[in-house]
């Protein structure tokens, strides 16, 4: 068993972000670096990992993977991972890639790690960083089967051009239809050019200050002013009050980000807030309270009314970026 | 309807977590342990079922040292009707995932169960790998982060409603199944004071990994465990109206941190 297999996620026709990150990041290891793409329309999408460095790109193209059903698609990963056997597999940790990874892992019976931060290589072993505690605490782990498997936290390697091979192979899986269990009836994803939190490079996030559900379109003004790799959060405050739908609470119970801008408006900085977006790379809280324990987190504070400097903010940042 | 719930007790959420003199674990002194959060909509739901079918019944299975088993009587109190307890600290001290669920496994496979339920994550190791894993080895379907439930009258099929990114997915399943529980699908009832009561004299088997006839090592190990470095507090931005703040804070944001 050698070389990385990187496992490719396409959403919406598109390969994400996260899968050009892994790539990128394997190719630093100047090992061989193959790809599996599964979809429908999987096979246009291959030259553009070989941009990053995927020297050989496994195609499982067909109409039956419009929609993702994670035994389908654990048993084609399977078997293209058979046919390579490398010795690492690495996945993007987003919404499919939590289903997904553990998935193949169990099928493959060894272990793998989640949400890993950083990785780095021990002779033949991988080292992974990954939080635990909701990000209160670190660890370094390492595998002791083989594939050793990691999903990655988007966002947390650069995406490099750094061509490889990028050899097309399409594969022609044969997948057990007794074993699929589960009928996917419908996808509703709400149309929407917003990266999910996860990926997102910038966050504007409302908590209980926001006072209603009618503070929140400022929020979007600001995130929408920011530019595309943008969007929203909320605290768990602004959740349980019907203001925002559980898709955006970061903290402890929900996602956990690390964006390189984390503008947290008329949130307090509770613990279990702070748990998932500490590691944001830089912090702005806008707050009344002086005393608002999220100020001693922030690299920037404004003590003052949100509803007046958000809006403020937005036209300021809408004159830079013109 | 008969359901499995695996439950781990968790550090409280408002844990300032220190890390153990070994640096390979957490310093677990003074810590309130509680159920994990997403294991109680887990319990939730199960009891949900079993209200709604007016029959069957709800194992707890946990693995866990000794004080795992108050975790175990809240699920009791919340009114589950018997409970596992894997209480064996030399394996559970050195389980990772894989080894937790093959444990799990070998404890539910003895249950009767249509569905086996658990949190979709555990947030002391947030791995979110047991429910899949767990799945794999009962040779079950999983679906994780489940948001709505249905299941049909003759308990063959239910139609689950899970999170995918930017928004969700309506899926029909063959049961049993495994389902993990995310934030939303219901809110967790406390236990009541008479609930409380009776499950002191609701029956709890005792078991170790042996007992069990498992002999699973970890397929993981943590080498190091270090704490993030502080963060400090940064600068305040002045200005005599929001306006200048806003403007000054813009400025900054431009200029020095070079983010806009
Ligand atoms: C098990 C568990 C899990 C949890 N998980 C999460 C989680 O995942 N995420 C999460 O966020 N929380 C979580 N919490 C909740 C957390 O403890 C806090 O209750 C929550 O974060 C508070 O949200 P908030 O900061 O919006 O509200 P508050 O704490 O009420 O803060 C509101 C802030 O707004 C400021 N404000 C008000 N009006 C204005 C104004 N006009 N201009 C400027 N500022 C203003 C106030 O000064 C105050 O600081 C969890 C709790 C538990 C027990
Ligand atoms: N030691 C354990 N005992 C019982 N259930 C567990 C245990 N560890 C994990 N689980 C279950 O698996 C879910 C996911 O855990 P994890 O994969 O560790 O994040 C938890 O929410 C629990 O429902």
């Amino acid at each position: 068993m050698a070389g990385i297999l990187i496992y490719a996620e396409v959403q919406k026709g598109e390969l994400k972000k996260g899968a050009f990150e892994i790539t990128s990041k394997a190719k630093e290891f100047g090992q061989e670096v193959s790809a599996c793409i599964i979809g429908s329309g999987a096979e246009a999408l291959a030259p553009e990992l070989a941009k990053y460095g995927a020297d050989k790109i496994y195609v499982v193209d067909g109409p039956e993977y419009e929609n993702y059903v994670t035994e389908a698609f654990v048993q084609a990963f399977v078997q293209v991972a058979q046919q390579v056997q490398p010795a690492i597999i690495l996945t993007s940790s987003t919404a499919q890639g939590k289903d997904f990874t553990p998935a193949i892992a169990a099928r493959l019976q060894v272990g793998c790690f989640s949400d890993c931060v950083d990785l780095s290589l021990n002779g033949d072993k991988i080292v992974v960083k990954r939080p635990m505690y909701a990000g209160k605490a670190y660890v370094l782990a390492e595998a002791t089967a083989t594939p050793q498997i990691a999903s990655i936290r988007p966002n947390s390697f650069p995406i490099n051009e750094n061509a490889g091979a990028g050899a097309v192979e399409k594969v022609a899986v044969s997948i057990d239809a007794a074993k699929i269990k589960t009928v996917v009836k419908s996808v509703e994803i709400a149309e929407s050019d917003e990266p999910d939190q996860t990926e997102a490079e910038i966050i504007v996030s409302g908590g209980r200050g926001m006072k209603g559900p009618d503070g929140f379109p400022m929020i979007e003004a600001l995130a929408k002013a920011l530019g595309p790799g943008s969007t929203t959060g909320a605290s768990r405050a602004a959740v349980d009050a019907g203001w925002r739908d559980h898709a955006y609470q970061v903290g402890q119970t929900g996602k956990t980000v690390s964006p390189n801008l984390y503008i947290a408006c008329g949130i307090s900085g509770a613990i279990q807030h702070l748990a998932g977006m500490g590691t944001s790379k830089v912090i702005v809280a806008i707050n009344k309270d002086a005393e608002a324990p999220i100020f001693s987190k922030a690299d920037y504070g404004v003590v003052d009314d949100l509803f007046k400097v958000v809006p403020a903010l937005t036209e300021e940042v809408k004159k830079i970026r013109s | 309807m008969n359901t499995v719930v695996c439950m781990k007790q968790v550090p409280d959420t408002e844990t300032l977590i220190k890390v153990n003199p070994e640096g390979t674990g957490i310093a677990t002194e003074g810590i309130k342990w509680v159920m994990g959060p997403y294991d109680e909509f887990a319990v939730e739901e199960a009891l949900q079922q079993k209200e709604k079918f007016k029959a069957g019944t709800v194992s707890i299975v946990s693995l866990g040292p000794d004080r795992a088993i108050e975790a175990i009587r809240t699920g009791l109190a919340m009114g589950a009707d018997s409970a596992v307890h894997i209480n064996d600290s030399a394996f559970y001290d050195k389980a990772d995932p894989y080894a937790t669920a093959a444990v799990l496994a070998a404890a539910v496979k003895n249950l009767e169960y249509d569905i086996v339920f658990l949190g979709k994550q555990a947030i002391d190791d947030d791995s979110g790998q047991v429910p899949a894993i767990l799945a794999e080895m009962l040779g079950i379907p999983v679906i994780t982060q489940v948001l709505k439930l249905e299941v049909e009258a003759d308990k063959s099929k239910a139609t689950v409603t899970r999170e995918v990114e930017g928004g969700h997915a309506i899926i029909d399943v063959t049961l049993p199944a495994v389902l993990s529980a995310q934030k939303g699908l219901n809110e967790p009832r406390y236990a009541s004071l008479p609930g409380i009561m009776k499950a002191k004299k609701k029956p709890v088997d005792v078991k170790t990994a042996a007992d069990l006839g498992v002999d699973v090592g970890a397929m993981t190990v943590i080498k190091e465990m270090t704490l993030p470095p502080a963060r400090q507090a940064g600068k305040i931005i002045e200005g005599e109206t929001p306006e200048e703040k806003a403007a000054n804070l813009a400025k900054a944001l431009h200029e020095e941190a070079k983010l806009i």
